[in-house]
């Protein structure tokens, strides 16, 4: 038998609850997150096994990141445990952010530009092939941000008129549309996958 | 107006519709503030909104002034748009469709049909689903707010009795709308086609409503909400978000604080904007929300909803 994964979901505004119920559809356990201490336990251990950074404002979680440490803690624990960013999330965990520029934790050797395809009015669902079997993909995108630039260890599994939207390295997976938002499964169950492979 | 088909009942598998209703779920679990120009939208922002609802006279200045209150100028929302990287709202008049489609038109992110301007048509609401922009209205019951949802609402807010800083209403409202859910999930199937006439709303949104035991689109909460007590009130009561209306930016009941030329007034109101943002967020430990209630400076003075004589209330407007 294998035991439960227990995901944590920055809950400090956003699609949490989507991806709590994503995890939840996959035999996971969610535990939202607020808090340092929620993230890393009194013995200094973390109290996940992997954490999902949602899409929401990504400068309304900044604000909240430079209260109490959050920020260097976040940092620090990224650096280390598997971790995927949607949208905000992927803007959080990239090493350069622009349009505007702003502060985010440098752990993803990515490029990011805010807002880069428009408003509101703009956002789109598009379907389209992966590296991942199963077919075409449904990516659900929101005011969503553009990865202008990615590092050599940086995979792209998908992307959209030649830019990446889903891009991996190392523990850490990021997606610039919402897989929350789909029915398909099939990138959250990538995402649990390479939590798995950490612990192994 | 453009072409469009739905079945009346609220298409959700409808790409526009899974669009207007994601864009919600981003706005989750945050604060939307009213702001009646750029620094405001500016300090808005810098303190952590999710978004900002742009207006030429917030809820509070438009009881105290009276006259018609319409959409804001075209010019201060672009103004506003320009000036904040986070979604921009604005509201129109309730079934006044020129006023949306100007808004669309604008590139705003989340249109209000809001019952704090004064009503255009006192029959029909804005038919919703004629538009790409995603709408959000005020509701006072379950029935309110699946008639809404009908015509195309993407999100939900309470009414609550805007302008006030008195919540009793949005509890008033909230409660009733939590209320009238639970009430469906218990129901029989045969017991659920009597269930829409008594709520006069369409059928499959109550049959919707009563086997997820939720509204289809986000639960947010609005009208009255002026600290960050308040906000973790409504929070706990099953809001998934907040609009705060005149509680930031007003000292007296009609008067705005001068955030452009004086520091103390600009600090008061960064003090309330932050302290707000942080109980919503951490609505469920009162220990953050003391906290945050310690940090704010002054607030709005308020004026009781019970007060009010019938023909002035705002939350009535609409059907």
């Amino acid at each position: 038998m294998t035991t439960s994964l227990t995901i944590g979901v920055l809950a400090l505004q956003g699609a949490y609850e989507a991806h709590a119920q994503s995890l939840r559809l996959l035999g996971a356990t969610p535990k939202l997150i607020r808090t340092p201490e929620d993230l890393i336990g009194p013995d200094g251990k973390s109290t996940v096994d992997g954490l999902i950074m949602p899409g929401g404002e990504s400068t309304t979680m900044l604000k909240f990141l430079e209260r109490n440490n959050f920020f260097e803690i976040l940092k620090s624990f990224v650096t280390k445990t598997p971790t995927f960013g949607t949208c905000a999330g992927a803007i959080l965990l990239a090493n350069e952010v622009e349009h505007p520029a702003q502060k985010s934790l440098a752990a993803l050797d990515i490029t990011v530009e805010r807002n880069a395809y428009g408003r509101q009015i703009d956002s789109t669902i598009l379907k389209s092939e992966t590296t991942l079997p199963g077919g075409p993909l449904e990516m659900v995108f929101i005011r969503a941000p553009r990865i202008t630039r990615t590092g050599p260890k940086v995979e792209t599994l998908a992307t959209r008129d030649g830019f990446p939207v889903l891009i991996r390295s190392g523990h850490l997976l990021a997606a610039t549309f919402h897989p929350e938002l789909s029915d398909d499964t099939r990138i959250h169950k990538l995402f649990l996958d390479l939590v798995r492979e950490s612990k192994s | 107006m453009a072409d469009h088909t739905h079945n009346g009942n609220g298409n959700f598998g409808s790409t526009t519709l899974r669009l207007k209703t994601g864009l919600a779920e981003m706005l989750k679990g945050g604060v939307i503030m009213d702001v009646m120009n750029v620094e405001q939208a500016r300090i808005a922002e810098e303190a952590g909104a999710i978004s900002v609802m742009a207006l030429e006279r917030v809820p509070a200045m438009i009881r105290a002034e009276g006259g018609v209150a319409r959409m804001a100028n075209p010019k201060l929302i672009k103004q506003i748009i320009s000036a904040v990287s986070i979604p921009v709202m604005a509201k129109a008049r309730i079934g006044h469709f020129a006023e949306a489609q100007v808004l669309q038109t604008l590139g705003v992110d989340f249109i209000d049909e809001s019952e704090v301007l004064t009503p255009a048509d006192e029959v029909y609401h804005i038919d919703k689903h004629a538009f790409t922009t995603p709408f959000v209205c005020g509701a006072r019951n379950l029935g309110e707010a699946l008639r809404r949802i009908a015509e195309g609402a993407a999100m939900i807010r309470t009414k609550g009795e805007p302008g006030t800083g008195d919540v009793v209403h949005a509890v008033q409202h909230m409660r009733q709308i939590v209320r009238e859910i639970k009430a469906l999930t218990v129901l029989g199937d045969e017991e659920l086609y009597n269930a829409a006439k008594v709520h006069g709303a369409p059928y499959e949104l109550i049959r919707m409503v009563a086997k997820a035991g939720k509204l289809p689109v986000p639960n947010f909460s609005a009208g009255g909400i002026a600290t960050p007590a308040d906000a973790a009130l409504m929070m706990q009561l099953g809001a998934e978000s907040v609009f705060v209306g005149s509680g930031i930016f007003m000292k007296e009941r009609a008067t705005p604080l001068d955030v452009e030329n004086n520091p103390l007034e600009r600090e008061e109101a960064v003090s309330r904007a932050k302290a707000i943002v942080i109980a919503t967020t951490h609505f469920n430990d009162p220990k953050i929300v003391a906290d945050a209630c310690e940090a704010v400076i002054g607030s709005m003075k308020g004026l009781a909803a019970a007060a009010i004589e019938e023909q002035h209330l705002m939350q009535t407007r609409g059907w």
